[in-house]
């Protein structure tokens, strides 16, 4: 199935289209040098440490796709937490019947990602404000209909079980390298995808939806597929939740406050930048440790900076750098390079 | 029967709907804006009154006399200021901003007022009492004011953007800006009237809500803005009576579900919501002047 | 400036003086370096193909954009700073193109919101009603019902109400049936007789000559021609509009303006565009 129906012609002589920056290669170095560091921490930290992290984790997962949805597809969806809970759940059922919740996450995670293809057709047609209300709307909904059924715990929720066999050390471990696992993959994926011709359609829908649908670009197709891998994300990351918390429970999974962390973390970060949730994320965290004996002001600060950075600096704390450094760390536009060598950005406008 | 007394039920709460949606709609119809802290803004207006009834002892109903003013003043500043500026900037951006708005203020009331219930005016025979027709059949007197004034309300509205020099001027604005520009109005001033009345609207929901229920941090977007969105939707977007109908059709579908299972009565009414978006997503009433 | 050469203008401060606008559409260049002077009691057409500049310019002396530099004078008052809800309480009212009623609203309610920020003048919606005189009874109808013609009368119609100094008339003729555009221009008479100026943009050259006692050609944001109606040639309004000099001699076409009062620039003595 193609996102795009038609070819384009190739470029003008005396000009190339490149992909790559000067700083590419130290990225990937960076990037891979980064992961494995992080995978060695459950020997060198603490637990309470890696217990962090993999909030952090979660959050990040949960603000790339949030950010994926906002900022590349254009829909605002006040309902992610709608997938997260069904994560949770879907472990948890899956769980009741004697897999591992570590095996059962993938699985829910693509069960998510099937899970949406209904939800999207309910409100696909939506304007956007109504689509971010009917979004919430679902999820309070996909809440009230797991509440009623009492074999997985009805409302007051009810233990993970199948990992009682491990040991504390190991559980952490390996909670820690799943979420550690998720979010590379969210992250990557979220690349893979961007790079690829899916990123150019929904480039070209941000710009201008009624130019890309008359170019050939299948706009309904491209969200419809941005919301399934949302699911899928947000899916996986409740997968973790309900494994970090060894419990699943409706009001604290499928809670709305999620919503405002993913939120606030990529508005933050930078909205429609790959790199923007992972900045978010830092700030999200940094703010909640230091805050966390002072209950929800880190939600207030957080939210009150996201609403003028929303309002004044558009791109985020991470478009505030990249305005200045023109450094990418995610390749994902094109430079025009002239004969003469000079690069003119595109692929990517405020 | 005990139907019939469900159904008059939710026919009644159908006004109380009828206030947290039609804002909504107004500021729909007239800015293209949805504002994801519209019900939030009705749980500060409760609080406020309850503030006020605290700290004055006024008796309560002064309590929305006060109040209601107080929150159109504000829905008039939030616009010029806030949300003008992210309506420049764009639809997503004031999609985000409202959001933001929404969050911050749920978070903020509850570090100020903790997550615990508050009602308003609890011992008042106007929120408590009510008459019987029959032996089945019982009115609160609260419903049935609510009601009355939400039909008052509605009235108001529709007599003040048909017949008055701002009305003209807000439904003028509503259906081109610009022309509205070239014969000399200030649009950015006309928003911010319509969000005044939005929020005055939705504040004297907020305290009926605080008088028939209770009021906490997180009512606003759990029951407020839910309960009005599935109004306007059902009721037509662009309609202000439809808001009343979407309210009452709204309000019988809760209390039918109550009746067959009494913890079935929030989700009926979503069952409903979903039902109009997939069968009809117009709505039952389909706004008459197509431009 | 030069004096003209047979003083057809009128001497002292022009109602609207347009100084070197140049306006962008983003890295578009729409005008470079647009003069125009419209004295008080003028209809002063403004001719050029599609694409030409023609609505950019009233647009932007309407204040709906902001041109790169240039001032706007209304009076000697400059106005180029003002939104344009300021400019047309000031008296540059504009009937946009396209009519742009206010659908949902009846006929009586557009005049009446073209009311809300009037001038005292002469015009009144009860002026307007004697003036075209099917409007009376339709005045209860919803405007979005209206027909072109009918429109375009009522989009007119709440231009007058606010009394402005200088009318602007963006393409009365677009999506018209060529009788009724006859019809409604019949009617700048009746309208210019209670002290109007009015500046108009017309695709349909022969109707703007008609009724203009200035013209002004634009050709792809320029200037090309510039005079009174009865000094110009069918063949200098053609080449003017088609920049057909410009197409075999591109020097010609960035010659400057002719102006045919005799107000051209010292040292230029042709008034043709034609080469040699």
């Amino acid at each position: 199935m193609s996102l795009i129906t038609d070819v384009g012609a190739p470029p003008a002589a005396g000009f190339r289209v490149t992909r790559s920056q000067r700083n590419v290669a130290w990225t990937g170095v960076v990037a891979l040098a980064v992961v494995v560091v992080l995978a060695m921490f459950p020997y060198i930290v603490y637990s309470g440490t890696t217990a962090i992290l993999v909030q952090a984790f979660i959050v990040l997962t949960l603000a790339s796709m949030w950010n994926l949805l906002a900022g590349y597809a254009g829909l605002v969806s006040v309902g992610q937490q709608a997938f997260l809970g069904l994560g949770a759940y879907f472990v948890l059922i899956l769980a009741l019947h004697g897999i591992s919740p570590f095996a059962a996450l993938p699985v829910a995670a693509i069960a998510c990602g099937v899970a949406a293809l209904p939800l999207w057709w309910l409100v696909s047609r939506l304007r956007s404000g109504y689509f971010a209300i009917a979004t919430w709307v679902l999820a309070a909904t996909v809440m009230l209909i797991i509440e009623r059924f009492t074999s997985i715990g009805g409302g007051s929720g009810m233990p993970l079980p199948g990992l009682a066999g491990l040991s504390p050390t190991l559980l952490t471990a390996y909670t820690y390298w799943a979420g550690l696992a998720v979010t590379v993959l969210a992250l990557l994926a979220t690349y893979l995808l961007l790079r690829g011709r899916l990123g150019l359609v929904l480039t070209a829908i941000r710009d201008d939806e009624v130019a890309a649908r008359s170019s050939g670009a299948r706009v309904g197709l491209a969200r419809m597929l941005v919301f399934v891998v949302a699911g899928v994300g947000c899916g996986a990351a409740g997968g973790i939740l309900a494994i970090s918390q060894l419990q699943v429970q409706p009001s604290a999974d499928f809670t709305v406050q999620w919503t405002a962390e993913m939120a606030f973390a990529t508005i933050i970060g930078g909205l429609g930048t790959i790199e923007g949730p992972i900045i978010g994320t830092a700030v999200y965290m940094v703010l909640q440790q230091t805050l966390a004996s002072y209950n929800a002001w880190y939600l207030i600060i957080l939210g009150l900076v996201a609403i003028v950075i929303a309002l004044f600096a558009r791109r985020g704390l991470w478009g505030l750098v990249d305005s200045r450094l023109h450094l990418r760390l995610f390749p994902v536009g094109y430079w025009l390079r002239t004969a003469d060598g000079n690069g003119r950005r595109g692929g990517r406008r405020e | 029967m005990a139907w019939v007394n469900a159904i008059i039920q939710g026919i009644l709460t159908g006004g109380l709907y009828a206030l947290f949606a039609c804002g909504l709609s107004l500021m729909f119809g007239v800015m293209k804006v949805v504002n994801l802290a519209h019900g939030d803004l009705a749980v500060v207006a409760g609080y406020i009154a309850i503030g006020i009834i605290f700290v004055t002892h006024v008796p309560v109903l002064w309590s929305v006399v006060i109040v209601v003013p107080i929150m159109a003043l504000i829905g008039y500043v939030l616009q010029r200021t806030v949300i003008q500026t992210a309506l420049d900037r764009g639809v997503l951006t004031t999609l985000i901003v409202t959001l933001g708005l929404s969050l911050v203020i749920e978070n903020g009331l509850l570090q100020f007022f903790s997550a615990n219930t508050r009602g308003i005016g609890a011992g008042m025979t106007l929120v408590t009492g009510s008459f019987s027709i029959g032996s089945q059949i019982e009115i609160g007197y609260l419903l049935l004011v609510v009601f009355a004034v939400a039909v008052a309300v509605l009235l108001g509205l529709q007599y003040f953007l048909s017949g008055s020099r701002y009305g003209r001027l807000i439904r003028a604005v509503a259906d081109d800006k610009e022309a509205a520009q070239l014969a000399g109005a200030d649009y950015r001033h006309v928003f911010g009237i319509a969000s005044a009345l939005a929020l005055g609207t939705v504040a004297l929901g907020g305290i009926a809500y605080g008088m028939y229920s209770s009021l906490d941090p997180t009512a606003g977007t759990d029951t407020i803005l839910l309960f009005a969105f599935v109004a306007v939707v059902i009721g037509g977007l662009g309609s202000l009576w439809g808001t009343l109908v979407g309210g009452i059709v709204l309000g019988v579908a809760q209390q039918v579900g109550a009746q067959i299972n009494i913890s079935d009565e929030v989700i009926a009414g979503y069952i409903v919501f979903l039902l109009v978006l997939v069968l009809r997503p117009q709505g039952l009433i389909t706004r008459r002047a197509q431009t | 400036m030069t004096a003209p050469a047979n003083g057809q203008r009128a001497e002292g401060t022009p109602l609207l003086d347009v100084k070197d606008l140049t306006v962008h559409h983003g890295q578009l260049q729409a005008l470079d370096q647009i003069s125009v002077r419209v004295y008080p009691g003028e209809v002063y057409a403004i001719i050029g193909a599609n694409g030409a500049g023609k609505s950019t310019l009233l647009r932007t002396i309407a204040g709906l954009h902001q041109p790169t530099t240039g001032t706007v004078l209304l009076d000697g008052q400059d106005v180029t700073g003002l939104r344009p809800e300021r400019r047309a309480r000031q008296g540059i009212v504009m009937v946009p193109e396209g009519r742009r009623l206010f659908g949902s609203l009846s006929v009586e309610e557009n005049l009446k919101v073209g009311a809300t920020y009037a001038r005292t003048g002469p015009w009144t919606v009860e002026r307007v009603y004697e003036t075209f005189d099917w409007m009376r009874d339709r005045r209860g109808q919803q405007a979005a019902q209206l027909s072109g013609g009918e429109q375009q009368t009522v989009a007119i119609g709440r231009a007058l109400v606010a009394n402005p100094r200088v009318l602007l008339l963006d393409e009365l003729s677009l999506g018209l049936a060529p009788v009724v555009v006859q019809r409604i221009y019949a009617m700048l008479p009746q309208i210019l007789e209670t002290g109007l100026t009015v500046l108009l943009v017309e695709q349909d050259v022969s109707q703007a000559l008609r009724v203009a006692s200035h013209i002004h050609c634009l050709l792809e944001g320029r200037t090309t021609l510039e005079g009174r109606p009865a000094d110009v040639s069918a063949e200098q309004v053609e080449a003017a509009y088609f920049g057909l000099a410009g197409a075999s001699n591109p020097a010609a076409a960035k010659a400057p303006p002719v102006s045919l009062d005799g107000s051209s620039q010292p040292g230029e003595g042709s008034a043709s565009l034609w080469p040699g």
